[in-house]
């Protein structure tokens, strides 16, 4: 009895919706408990970096002048699609070490993340923004605009949730990222990347590289045309650096260390406000009469 | 001999501009004689209407207790298309019972979980919107033009934006701890029957409420095919109950003592009604009644599209809508110009079957609305209004009125105070912005206003002092899911869409 | 005989009188008639959604017909080429019988002699550009000599281009003038003038442009040069459309519009058609006063006309690409 051969899968990065190979041919195996090596993850280069900064560059201003309401669309059929891939998530996460039932858990929570702020998308401006009641004849309003381009350095202990967690908030508001996986469980993160490239969201408005934090921090929070830099690991050194090298151009620094990514603490609309900014507009408001017209 | 073959011919048929007399050069623009377009019926035979509907109660279609059932028909053809049940006290009593038994698990759910089934209920009507637009359209008589292109993605769209709020409403009310009502009865009126129901269904549910609605009983139909979509979509049997009547079931609603809360969409003397039959019990109410809204157009408007928005604001759905633009005020000085951009352009409004895909005005709702505008127009005739009407031909069957426009009234006519709720437009002209401004607001009405200027401070001027609670400036007839519409004065109170509309379904 | 004569000259000043009493009086072109873009766009969101089928389908399809400019405005032109282009404007496709020809071709002026000898008998008229096309970038009399130049060899049309540099620096009588100058160099050809509306930008500058030209003497107002993007649109026709309509209302002259570039698909050129048809009426829906510039439309609305007739959807193949 001939058992079937399997075709086995090669694990590329994504950038600009599409899944090259890292440009400096370079890999790192990842191996399972017993020591056999289960895929050859792409070590991405700060060349990788700067590709997918350009692409993340040039898909901004179209995302972020969507209507809200499409945005709002496109992460719900995030879901719908990381619904539909369950069990290949909930296998990958087994074969990087995890057991079935976390594996559930961790996929779901994940799925129930992104629905969460797909229903932000539409909601956060009503509760960030403002009319400000100034004392001269004036409307005055402030409303948020995505801050631009956002580096991630996303959560190193978990596969997907980490990713979810990082990009959605970003996106959510209009922002387009480069996402740094986990170097350890990195599966995740590629097979996601299949799952936006399905879901009607524009290409470069998330990238993810894989490989290794140690290299690839100085370049994420050194870049010139980065506006934002999100990190959620716990190495003292990579934030000192990074915050450093965000003074280059004064890029707007996240630290998200203290938080526990399995739990509602890690989500919330406050980390859509994080990386936007807020634009204020005076218009004269004319006056008839003797009465004071105002807001 | 020579004088008289000299005399100079005097042009005698110059005709002169109504309001400022100057004379009108002699062109004319001829519309509707060149190009004729063929019939272009939407596709109905995808479409599936039962011939008989019960009631649907705690999650199943159930028989009305008395048995009687009434016809529905379709007002372009006076065809009768289906029939539905007759809710007697007994059958409110049931659904009202159902929702309470079913209120408990729901608003214990958390709002993740509720969120989902919102969500649900939002991506199976848009798979299905091409039907419920058909049914609309046949059911109601607008245009199928509108029903597809507006009123069924907005109620998906208003489905789809209340299933985010159900997990967030602590970010709502910041230190207030909202929490859920309980069950509420709701009556929407049969000018946008799926979209009313959106506007109820869906923030109801949201906030952990239960729900018995009650669609007109002129356009029951998409509100039975709603029912339909929710049961298909799993949610708990008893969260969301549709039962038909007339004014005797709404009565039984309004009244029924384990009601927490009534959400009215209708007309001004029913909201009455319902503010004074709960006088004294403990429920709450928002009312969205009528209206009279003004259209405001400067002589710096963009006139064009200023005209684009008279026509939208009093012909959008046949000027069946409570924020119709029907009070026209045009400054004096571009009077002429815009009444004859705006006669040109009704002759290009088509009139006729609601399933022709180029119909731009569709069937009056059924008879009796369509005497009560006919009344009205009479109305406007005696009391001295000169009326001009498009030179449209109408359908021999079912109820269509042309196009109406009646210039030289004022606030003392009938036709400018009273809400008419039909496409017929009383145009008065303005000289000042606080001439404007007093009249606009000498109503005891303020659900909308239109504003139609170029600068930026004057518009702003005007939305300040407007009495109403929606005001389009440059533009008529905008909704959507994050933004709040409701009135002031007897337009009715509270708000629905946006955070505003969260409001009205929570206790603190 | 005295008294015959003071008749007449009375009569003869009463005549001058009336004739000056209809003289046009020039709007102030600093201040436009404001247009709102939303609106603008929302109007023409509106005619898209009409749906126009079988018989007035077939209608529409042969009057795009007989609305072509077939166009060919390139570096690489011959006499080769114009003529294997006339041939097929005077002879759409024969196998379908009852076709109209085009309304006219388009070309450089070095090519209108070609042009005007090819097409003999035929119908098709020869609409030159000039003024230096299509930059405009040049000097008076160069574009005047550019304009005679085409007149003389036979044009009977002329598709000239404003100058945009000066339009946009403010410079509005400077622009009404060349247009009366060129005006005046067409004779009895009939002057289309070219705004290149994807340099104007806003459509308040697109209606500006149009209200400076027709009061100028234009015989048709036309959106590009088809030579950069975007090119004509749905919003920049209608403003144009209206702005035709309010000079008309003003003035009782008719003034024709061609849109160019950009229109490939019969889909789209049909609502172009119901754009003028609702905005203008039934006097502008002939080749006198609406023109389509385009090379490839032709052949799509062909196919339309084959299926139509046949039932069945066509294949470029079977349809000839000169």
């Amino acid at each position: 009895m001939a058992t079937r051969i399997e075709i086995q899968k090669t694990y590329k990065i994504y950038i600009g919706g599409q899944f090259p190979r890292t440009e400096s041919g370079r890999y790192y195996p990842l191996k399972n408990k017993k020591g056999d090596v289960m895929a050859n993850i792409c070590l991405s280069s700060r060349k990788d970096f700067r590709n997918a900064e350009v692409a993340a560059r040039g898909a901004q201003s179209g995302w972020g002048s969507r209507a809200a309401f499409n945005r709002a669309q496109i992460l719900y059929r995030i879901a719908e699609m990381l619904e539909g891939r369950k069990e290949q998530f909930i296998s990958e996460l087994v074969l990087q070490g995890s057991t079935v039932a976390a594996a559930k858990q961790e996929v779901e929570t994940s799925i129930d993340r992104m629905v969460y702020y797909s229903g932000w998308c539409d909601k956060f401006q009503a509760i960030y923004s403002s009319v400000n009641p100034v004392a001269s004849s004036h409307f005055n309003f402030s409303v948020p605009e995505p801050t631009g381009v956002v580096a991630i350095i996303a959560d190193e202990a978990t596969s997907l949730l980490g990713l979810v967690t990082a990009i959605a908030p970003v996106i959510a508001g209009g922002n387009t990222c480069i996402v740094l996986a986990s170097e350890t469980k990195p599966l995740c993160a590629v097979t996601f990347a299949e799952v936006l490239n399905s879901s009607d969201l524009p290409g470069g408005v998330v990238n993810i590289l894989t490989g290794s934090s140690s290299e690839l921090h100085e370049h994420f929070s050194s870049h010139m045309d980065v506006n934002a830099v999100v990190y959620y690991r716990n190495n003292k050194a990579e934030i000192k650096t990074i915050k450093e090298n965000a003074s280059l151009n004064v890029k707007r620094v996240f630290v998200y260390n203290k938080i526990n990514i399995a739990t509602e603490k890690a989500e919330s609309p406050y980390f859509i406000f994080d990386t936007q900014e807020i634009k204020t507009t005076w218009h004269p408001i004319e006056n008839i009469g003797t009465s004071k017209a105002g807001y | 001999m020579l004088r008289k073959k000299i005399k100079m011919k005097e042009n005698k048929n110059t005709k002169k501009a109504f309001y400022s007399g100057k004379d009108l050069p002699e062109v004319k623009l001829k519309f509707n004689s060149a190009w004729d377009l063929a019939p272009a019926p939407e596709d109905s035979k995808h479409v599936s209407i039962k011939k008989q509907y019960d009631l649907f109660i705690n999650g199943e279609f159930v028989k009305p207790n008395s048995k009687k059932y009434f016809a529905t028909y379709n007002p372009a053809t006076d065809e009768k298309i289906s029939e539905v049940a007759d809710a007697d006290e007994k059958d409110v009593d049931k659904a009202v019972k159902a929702a309470r038994a079913a209120f408990g698990k729901w608003s214990k759910l958390s709002g993740k979980e509720r969120g989902k089934y919102i969500y649900r209920i939002a991506r199976l009507m848009q798979e299905r919107a091409r039907e419920f637009a058909v049914i609309e359209t046949m059911d109601g008589g607008k245009p199928i033009r509108e029903s597809r292109d507006i009123d069924v993605p907005l109620a998906a769209n208003h489905f789809f934006y209340y299933a985010g709020w159900a997990d967030k409403l602590e970010y709502a009310f910041p230190n207030r701890n909202p929490k859920p009502l309980g069950v509420a009865g709701q009556i929407i009126p049969w000018n946008f029957p799926l979209l009313m129901a959106a506007w109820k269904i869906a923030p109801a549910l949201a906030a952990g409420n239960t729900v018995v609605l009650k669609p007109a009983e002129t356009t029951p139909l998409t509100a039975l095919k709603l029912a339909e979509l929710i049961r298909d979509s799993g949610l708990p049997k008893g969260v969301v109950n549709i039962i038909t009547g007339a004014g005797k079931t709404g009565a039984a609603i309004v009244n029924h003592p384990d009601i927490n809360k009534i959400a009215f969409t209708g007309s001004t003397n029913v909201g009455k009604w319902i503010q004074k039959s709960i006088a004294g019990t403990d429920k709450k109410c928002t009312l969205e009644l009528g209206g009279k809204a003004a259209n405001i157009i400067f002589e710096d408007a963009p006139l064009d599209q200023a005209v684009e928005g008279i026509i939208n604001g009093i012909f959008f759905n046949q000027g069946h809508v409570c924020c119709a633009g029907s009070r026209l005020f045009v400054q004096e000085s571009v009077a002429d110009v815009v009444i004859r951009k705006l006669k040109d352009r009704m002759e290009t409004l088509r009139v006729g079957d609601p399933m022709d895909k180029n119909t731009d005005i569709g069937a009056i709702n059924s008879k009796q609305q369509l005497l009560k505008i006919q009344e009205y127009i009479n109305i406007g005739k005696n009391e001295g209004g000169e009326i001009y009407q498009s030179s449209c031909s109408l359908p021999k069957k079912g109820n269509f009125c042309k196009p109406t426009i009646f210039l030289n009234v004022s606030q003392s006519h009938r036709i400018v105070q009273e809400e008419i709720f039909g496409p017929v437009l009383a145009i008065q002209t303005f000289r000042t912005i606080e001439e404007v401004i007093e009249k606009a607001n000498n109503i005891p009405y303020g659900l909308s206003a239109g504003v139609w200027t170029d600068k930026g401070s004057k518009i702003f001027n005007l939305t300040s002092k407007l009495k109403a609670g929606v005001i389009w400036a440059n533009t008529y007839n905008k909704f959507d899911p994050t933004s709040p519409f409701g009135g002031y004065k007897e337009s009715g109170f509270g708000r629905e869409g946006g955070l505003h509309g969260l409001g009205a379904y929570l206790q603190f | 005989m005295k008294l015959k004569k003071k008749i007449l000259n009375t009569f003869a000043q009463r005549l001058k009188k009336q004739r000056m009493a209809k003289k046009i009086t020039l709007p102030d072109f600093r201040i436009t008639p404001t247009i709102d873009q939303v609106g603008i766009e929302e109007r023409v969101a509106r005619f898209t959604t009409r749906s126009i089928k079988k018989e007035s389908k077939m209608q529409g399809m042969k009057m795009i017909l007989s609305m072509i400019d077939l166009t060919t405005l390139e570096g690489k032109d011959t006499e080769g080429k114009v003529k294997q282009m006339c041939y097929k404007a005077a002879h759409l496709h024969d196998v379908i019988p009852g076709l109209p020809t085009v309304a006219a071709v388009c070309v450089y002026p070095s090519m209108v002699k070609t042009a005007k000898d090819a097409l003999k008998g035929t119908g098709v008229k020869v609409a030159s550009v000039s003024t230096a096309f299509p930059s405009g970038q040049s000097t008076h009399e160069i574009k005047i000599a550019d304009t005679t130049f085409a007149v003389d060899n036979g044009a009977d049309e002329i598709d000239m281009v404003i100058s945009r540099g000066e339009f946009l620096k403010g410079n509005y009588n400077f622009v009404f003038d060349e247009i009366v100058a060129i005006k005046e160099a067409c004779g009895k050809a009939r002057l289309k003038v070219i705004f290149e509306t994807g340099e104007l930008s806003t459509l308040d500058n697109v209606r500006k442009a149009s209200d400076i030209a027709m009061y100028a003497g234009a015989d048709f107002i036309k959106t590009s040069t088809g030579k950069i993007s975007p090119a004509a649109t749905m919003p920049v026709t209608l403003v144009m459309l209206e702005a035709i309509r309010d000079y008309y209302y003003a003035t009782g002259r008719m003034v024709g519009m061609k849109p160019a570039g950009g229109i490939s698909t019969s889909k789209l050129a049909l609502q172009y058609l119901i754009m003028v048809n609702e905005t203008l009426g039934a006097d502008w829906l002939s080749n006198e006063w609406f023109r389509f510039g385009a090379s490839s439309l032709a052949n799509d609305v062909l196919m339309q006309i084959a299926k139509q007739t046949t039932g069945v959807y066509q294949s470029s193949d079977y349809f000839s690409k000169d």
